[in-house]
């Protein structure tokens, strides 16, 4: 048996064991969990700045505090998750106790990804402990930093059978994927997400994928420019355009066209200063693959501010192009990288026919003062969620699922739901053994004539 | 195929299948299909599988008919956003789960109830607003044939199409795109099926099945549970997904059960099975084949009788059953009831534990401890305590199974929401911008210290707390800029 299968057999005969069904010990893990991300939020800045070039209040504020979050609420709200759901009984069943009884699946499988490599991999996770699961980590090669310090300090905090941590690149996850799992949470591109599911397929395992695509943002005539544009900026421009949920491209008018660089410049300014290079703040492009890659989507391109790049630092400035054509490259893949496009369109209309012609994306935008605008784009467009005046802020919202439809992706997670996506819910019928009578009518031997109804 | 799968996609992206209105229209037309068909229906469910009428609308037309008034009552409801509970942040933004369609969905049905295996998911699709593509059974050649002829009487021809044909034509159908697939069949060819969608990446709702066990405790009322067993086993000549497939229970009681399951069948079938009009037919020569080698080597206790050219098993109950022999290596989907005897409750677990989770499990006790604890102690789809098959009447309760059993759930709301993009969102305003202040760069020690006391410590005053967070949150972004800090 190779040594992967051996860490999933041993996650099974742990969980097997019994010992993740009582409360408590779930509850215990998950603050093992937080005290680990107490006590070593030194390494773990320092693992991701030497990925992402994140820094102390970057890798806090996207990413750490959202999983210290899960898990308060998850603690928080256990007891009331974990405990039987009374349903709506109908008259036939009065008698009868009638309930939802979430159960743990088995041994779950977390593939994470590297451009939130401790959030995308940590979060699920914690949902996944909650509903008293064994799970078995895989976080992303390319954020080595993050992936080697995962797996030297999870088993110091938590039971090191049920928690594995499984690094390794392409030959290793194809290992892996070749075992049997009770679900599979993968975060990542659609393409890899296709070979998930297909081996998931092989065991009938169920998966929620966390997939990405093109995320349109619409900018209408009327609305505040200034705090539209900041915001937009923050979104996109964060981690250095490497987040699913980033607005990719921009949809607006061609009038306000030159008003939109202008805010956006403002802000960039503002945030990163004048060359961005040197601000602590700014993201690197994960590795040179993936630089060679963005800076490619620029040929032909009008460049309206940025466009540079140094490939020693993966660093790309942060930059925006207009009057892009939809058919150009840098509109036919998901950018994942700080490059702005904006598409001209004369209408409302016309930005809803180009986002529908196109994959469901993972996040929607909309900027308007006007409510009717907003509704209408939410009507007749798609997409896993949506924010309307601001950009990726409805994941940061417990009561929201997280996931994505179609392209981007299937299932969710995030709160309950993560608890939900992680259970089996049982549904149970306990009747009394008497009352007898009452079902006679059901059984054999029928009426000698069909009953008029 | 690819045409009528666009021709059906184009009808979708009409956006006709959207208004409320439509979708109820949609829904009135097939319970007047139902109503007015009944005797079509019944006829075709008769000639698959040599039911009665009454059987035949007890089973399955009646869940049908009570699902459509069901989903008719309840679609606006289900149909409307649902608020969403917002934090500290999002105090003053609306916040809402919207339901929409996924687009078109394929329903694969089954041959062993093919009325209500293909129409029940129907209706849940139909509610969500989705276009549909409906493939029959080919094994229950008559409903298939039905269902393509009646469903365009009623239902809109562009949005709702029937496909028929063998393995071939599904094959072909299954490389199409669609935006969910739900399969009502065996874990085999759910597996391709779940092969082929993910290639398009579309989810799916797989009905699959399994071995569900039947624990019955020395401490219950063997009377009511034997007859109840016996219901569930041998209705529809024991081809039900849920029907317990065998029985666990101690040495001791086997013989006792034996005996009210005998008296059971007579009960319901009389003296003659065979000629009872209540006494259903396998399906098939090949699946007749099947069951009847299932048989070799067994302990009959009684029944064992059969008649090829009818395809009839008599209700067999077979005892003292070896776990490794054929007819416990399989979905029995027959009229045969093996009993394993086990030592008690707890081997009775740890033999069900070593086996794939079963679509269901059943248990009779009088003592609800036990009951509860091999609820807990156990996995499967659903649980029926003290009866068998009745998990599946209730709506209110999602019907799925779980690992080899299945995945997803349907029924009732559970339809609505399998079949729906549960769409989150977030309607903030360009407003209160000074909230916002924290979050941007440039950042320092300050921010960060300042990001840590508000994003971790709990305000219970609610509004007044966010005014306090927005004023709070200015005077931090000012001071800092101001470079106080």
């Amino acid at each position: 048996m190779s040594a992967i299968s051996e860490v999933v057999q041993r996650a099974r005969a742990a969980f097997n064991s019994g010992r993740t069904r009582p409360l408590q010990f779930r509850v215990q893990q998950l603050e093992g969990l937080r005290r680990l991300i107490r006590e070593r939020e030194k390494d773990l800045v320092g693992a991701l700045a030497a990925d992402l070039h994140k820094n102390e209040w970057t890798a806090y504020y996207e990413e750490i505090v959202y999983v210290l979050e899960e898990i308060d609420y998850m603690i928080r709200k256990l007891p009331e998750w974990a405990a039987d759901e009374p349903v709506e009984k109908t008259p036939h069943t009065q008698q009868d106790e009638a309930y939802i009884h979430s159960e743990p699946l088995g041994v779950v499988l977390i593939i994470g990804t590297w451009n939130y490599p401790f959030n995308l991999t940590i979060q699920p996770m914690v949902g996944a402990i909650a509903a008293g699961n064994a799970v078995v980590l895989k976080p992303s090669e390319l954020s080595e930093n993050t992936a080697s310090l995962l797996a030297a300090i999870l088993p110091q905090y938590l039971d090191q059978d049920l928690y594995p941590v499984i690094n390794g690149g392409v030959a290793e996850t194809t290992e892996v994927l070749k075992e049997r799992f009770d679900h599979i949470l993968y975060t990542g591109s659609t393409g890899v997400g296709r070979v998930v599911m297909m081996a998931a397929a092989k065991h009938l395992t169920p998966v929620t994928l966390e997939l990405g695509g093109k995320n349109p943002c619409y900018v209408d005539k009327d609305c505040d420019l200034d705090i539209a544009c900041r915001r937009i900026a923050w979104g996109k421009f964060m981690n250095s355009g490497q987040t699913c949920v980033a607005p990719d491209y921009i949809l607006c008018d061609p009038s306000i066209q030159s008003q939109i660089v202008e805010k956006l410049k403002k802000s960039l300014k503002e945030f990163y200063g004048e060359d961005a290079k040197k601000s602590r703040d700014y993201g690197r492009i994960i590795n040179s693959q993936h630089f060679q890659r963005v800076m490619g989507l620029l040929e032909g391109q009008k460049v309206a501010y940025g466009g540079t790049g140094d490939a020693a630092t993966r660093y790309i400035a942060p930059t925006i192009l207009t009057d892009v054509d939809p058919q150009s490259p840098v509109m036919q893949e998901e950018v994942f990288g700080p490059v702005l496009p904006i598409v001209c369109v004369r209408s409302l209309e016309e930005a809803i026919q180009l986002i529908t012609q196109r994959e469901k994306p993972l996040a929607l935008y909309v900027f308007s003062p006007n409510d009717k605008v907003i509704k209408k784009m939410i009507a007749e467009t798609s997409s896993g969620g949506v924010t309307a005046n601001d950009v990726v802020v409805h994941i940061t919202v417990h009561s929201l699922p997280y996931g994505g439809v179609g392209d981007s992706g299937m299932g969710s997670y995030h709160g309950r739901k993560s608890f939900e996506t992680f259970s089996h819910r049982r549904s149970c019928l306990v009747r009394p053994l008497l009352n007898e009578e009452t079902l006679r009518a059901r059984y054999p031997p029928s009426p000698a004539k069909m009953p008029r109804h | 195929m690819e045409r009528e799968v666009q021709r059906v996609r184009a009808a979708f992206g009409s956006g006709r299948s959207r208004p409320l209105t439509f979708r109820r229209r949609q829904l009135e037309a097939l319970r007047a299909m139902v109503q007015e068909r009944e005797k079509d229906i019944l006829a075709a469910i008769g000639a698959d599988l040599s039911k009665s009428e009454f059987n035949a609308y007890s089973q399955e037309v009646i869940s049908v008919l009570g699902e459509i008034d069901l989903v008719l009552e309840k679609l606006p409801e289900w149909a409307a956003a649902k608020p969403a509970q917002r934090n500290l942040l999002t105090m003053l933004d609306e916040a809402y789960i919207q339901p929409e369609p996924l687009g078109v969905v394929l329903i694969i049905g089954a041959w062993n109830y093919p009325f209500v295996l293909t129409i029940q998911p129907l209706i849940g699709a139909i509610a969500a607003g989705n276009a549909v593509i409906i493939k029959p059974s080919e094994v229950s050649e008559n409903t298939a044939k039905l269902l393509a002829k009646l469903l365009p009487q009623y239902l809109d021809q562009d949005l709702y199409a029937v496909v028929n044909g063998g393995v071939e034509e599904t094959t072909e159908l299954l490389k199409q795109r669609f935006d969910h697939i739900l399969y009502t069949g065996n874990t085999t060819v759910g597996k391709i099926v779940m092969q082929a969608a993910a290639k398009h990446l579309t989810p799916v709702t797989l009905e699959l099945g399994g071995k569900s066990p039947c624990f019955v405790d020395r401490d219950c009322d063997l009377d009511v549970a034997c007859r109840r067993i016996a219901w569930g086993k041998f209705m529809n000549c024991g081809q039900t997904c849920i029907a317990p497939d065998y029985v666990l229970c101690e040495p001791s009681l086997q013989d006792q059960i034996v005996q009210k399951v005998q008296e059971a069948v007579k009960e319901f079938y009389g003296e003659n099975v065979k000629e009872s009009p209540d006494y259903e037919r396998i399906v098939n020569l090949r699946h007749f084949k099947r069951i009847q080698s299932l048989l070799e080597g067994q302990k009959i206790a009684f029944g064992g009788e059969m008649d090829e050219a009818t395809r009839y098993i008599a209700p067999t109950v077979l005892t003292d059953v070896d776990p490794d022999t054929k007819v416990m290596q399989e979905e029995i989907f027959g009229p045969i009831l093996p009993i394993v005897p086990v030592k008690n409750a707890d081997e009775a677990i740890q033999f069900i534990n070593e086996r794939e989770k079963p679509l269901a499990f059943y248990v009779f006790s009088h003592n609800s401890k036990l009951i509860k604890r091999m609820i807990d102690g156990t996995s499967s789809g659903g649980v029926t305590g003290n009866d068998v098959i009745m998990h599946f009447m209730l709506s209110s309760l999602p019907f799925g199974g779980v690992g080899s059993s299945g995945m997803g759930a349907y029924h009732g709301k559970h339809s609505f929401d399998t079949f729906s993009h549960q769409r989150p969102c977030l309607l903030k305003t360009l407003k209160r911008e000074g909230a916002n202040q924290l979050r941007y760069p440039p950042n320092s020690q300050s921010k960060v210290n300042w990001a840590k006391f508000f994003l971790l410590k709990r305000f219970n005053k609610g509004k007044l707390g966010l005014l306090l967070l927005t004023l709070l949150g200015i005077l931090a972004a000012v001071l800092i800029k101001g470079g106080y800090y």
